[in-house]
């Protein structure tokens, strides 16, 4: 997670239900929220607060076809081009044969090219435990709901009265 | 609004809330290591000692420490790696397979299951450098120019194929593990009362903070990650399969080999992950996550996985027969008769007959029964790779050359050594790192979602939440 600045009002949720009813509600009165907090995945939220689908799987595939290139060209270049031999009276490149190593450097790039993608994209790192974060309880069993209020033109108050009535628990300020 | 079946007993007992959830899994984590945890830790390196020494005079004055002869070249060795990676594929299986099929049931058991399988593939490649005899020759399996000229490894050749196999499927299974731990990383990291362990699992828990976005792309990269390692895990095994199924030895040149050890993976994996299931569930009083429905589930799997293997067996000795061919007739007739025929009806039993038994309600859902025919499930595996690699070698085409293998003691010690490896391992995750899946649990703790339709359970029944009367108890706080 990035570094944070300004001021935020945090309103905190005890249950995935509520806080996945309360974003629309609040979007529609005119918050801008900036993010929610979970301690699990709750699905239908970040379509709720209007995140664009994610499009790690297009980077996966480029890493997977990646992967799929290195392979074969490294079987075709080492048997059939660098040192070329004749195999149980097989053609030097015999391509059924590299299949399997293909298949597994495939995989190997696909998933580790997608899970370096994911650290970076979320900004995920070793050196980012010390960041300050919204609310501690976002990973035991709160849900919490941070909204910028240097982004938002209405009153703090009003925000607070909005997060309260769409069911928020507790509403604090935070200011980092 | 939440969606609850009837038919279905709930998958989390007890009544647990978010918080209790955090709460009895971090509760082992967080404490200092029981007496009963120091005990077994404390063999578990007696017996890693022991192995590591019989390991070491291995290595030091070479392989002509084992019983092997110049007629069973392969014996301990690759029956012990085969064993191990097949325990593995369960792991794999339960984390990624039901993960494609939906299955809520995995996630008080994947944690562990996925643990076992790294530990067991690690055991796994133990073999493989040991039967190399030159350890430190061990980087001659990759493709890299020798010093000779410009020859490369032989990539036609199964072996090979191995090696990119197991070191993709570990290293895979691994992140894979390790992007499902990191949430529950953080929720530690949160909890954390002294500096250290706030270092510790902060810095592995690598600044994570729960976003919506942040977990739609995990939920997005393990859904892939689960899709790469289903065909992967079976491929592992097929090409294990076909360090055996493609030469020309009679009694390991068959088609049928990798289904058959596939599904033998499974079958011993699930059997394994029963074992430590049983154990754990105990020790840390995980009775609410890891039920009788859990434990009845996986006996189905073994009870089917069991079935697909006894299937295989009459259909290969069917074939040998039918096929016509005298040589691969005579080593099926000779496993069975021959002189390892002890060895042919210990798998036949183990393997065959006792998952049969799981057809009846009341063994299936018997802990000390289901704890007993796991050990003889896993007992009858490692008979069954010991019976196709030992039995089709020891009796040559010519009969001068008929011979039989007895273990010696560093036989018996190196995979006593792989024992002590993959407990010490184990106990070491199972005291530092939660055993269940904290975030996921959470997830299916109501067993449904709102995104699920009424009309979809059929015999539903909704009930909605309201603040006057919560269905689910809301958190004591």
């Amino acid at each position: 997670m990035a570094e944070l600045s300004g001021k935020y009002l945090v309103g905190v949720y005890d249950d995935d239900d509520t806080v996945l009813h309360a974003v629309p509600k609040l979007r529609k009165a005119g918050v801008k929220i900036k993010e929610v907090y979970s301690p699990f995945p709750i699905h239908g939220l970040d379509e709720a607060l209007g995140h664009p689908r994610t499009r790690i799987g297009i980077a996966a595939f480029m890493f997977g076809v990646t992967g799929c290139c290195v392979a074969l060209t490294l079987m075709i270049w080492t048997m059939g081009i660098d040192w070329p031999m004749i195999i149980g009276g097989k053609d030097p490149i015999s391509v059924p044969n590299y299949i399997p190593i293909t298949f597994e450097l495939t995989v190997l790039f696909t998933a580790f090219g997608m899970v370096i993608t994911f650290f970076i994209s979320n900004g995920l790192g070793p050196g980012t435990h010390f960041h300050p974060r919204f609310d501690e309880r976002s990973t035991d069993n709160k849900f919490v709901m941070a909204i910028d209020l240097g982004r938002n033109s209405m009153s703090a108050d009003e925000i607070s009265r909005a997060l309260k009535d769409s069911g928020a628990e507790e509403v604090n300020i935070k200011q980092f | 609004m939440h969606v609850t079946s009837p038919v279905r007993e709930p998958l989390i007992q007890g009544g647990k809330t978010y918080a209790d959830v955090t709460e009895d899994i971090c509760r082992h984590v967080e404490g200092t290591p029981t007496k009963e945890w120091k005990i077994a830790f404390g063999i578990s390196l007696l017996v890693l000692a022991y192995g590591s020494v019989c390991l070491a005079w291995t290595w030091w004055e070479g392989l002509g420490v084992w019983g092997l002869n110049k007629t069973v070249g392969w014996a301990w060795d690759i029956t012990n790696f085969v064993w191990w990676v097949g325990i593995g594929h369960a792991g794999t299986l339960i984390s990624a397979i039901l993960l494609l099929f939906r299955q809520k049931w995995r996630t008080s058991i994947n944690r562990a299951a996925e643990a076992m399988t790294i530990f067991a593939v690690i055991c796994a490649a133990s073999f493989i450098l040991m039967h190399m005899g030159r350890p430190w020759m061990a980087y001659w399996a990759l493709p890299l120019p020798n010093a000779f000229g410009s020859l490369w490894v032989n990539f036609n050749s199964p072996l090979v194929w191995d090696v990119f196999a197991i070191s993709t499927y570990f290293s895979v299974s691994l992140v894979f593990w390790y992007i499902g731990l990191i949430p529950d990383l953080a929720t530690i990291r949160d909890r954390a009362t002294s500096k250290i362990s706030r270092l510790m699992y902060g810095t592995f828990a690598m600044g994570w903070d729960g976003s919506a976005k942040t977990w739609a792309r995990y939920e997005y990269i393990s859904l892939i990650l689960a899709g790469l390692s289903t065909p992967l895990v079976l491929s592992v095994h097929t090409i294990v399969s076909m360090d055996f199924a493609t030469s020309v030895i009679p009694g390991w040149h068959t088609t049928i080999f990798p289904p058959y050890f596939v599904a033998g993976a499974i079958f011993s994996g699930f059997a394994m992950v029963q074992n430590l299931m049983l154990i754990t569930r105990v020790v840390y009083r995980l009775e609410d996550y890891i039920t009788l429905e859990h434990i009845e589930t996986m006996n189905k799997v073994i009870t089917l996985t069991g079935s697909v293997v006894g299937v295989a067996y009459i259909t290969e000795f069917f074939i040998a027969w039918y096929g016509g061919v005298e040589y691969e007739y005579y080593a099926f007739f000779n496993r069975m008769t021959g002189p390892y025929w002890w060895a042919y009806w210990a798998m036949m039993t183990c393997n065959v007959i006792s998952p049969q038994l799981f057809w009846s309600r009341k063994l299936r859902r018997s802990i000390t029964f289901t704890f007993f025919i796991s050990v003889v499930v896993n007992i009858g595996m490692w008979f069954e790779r010991f019976v196709i690699i030992v039995t089709s070698l020891h009796r040559d085409y010519v009969p001068s050359s008929w011979a039989m293998f007895s273990p010696t003691m560093f036989d018996i010690g190196d995979y006593i050594f792989s024992f002590g490896l993959f407990f010490t391992l184990f106990l070491l995750f199972s005291k530092y790192l939660p055993v269940v899946n904290m975030a996921e649990v959470k997830a299916v703790i109501r067993s449904t979602s709102a995104n699920l339709p009424a009309k979809i359970a059929g015999v539903a029944k909704v009930r909605q939440r309201g603040n006057a009367e919560p269905v689910f108890g809301k958190d004591q706080e």
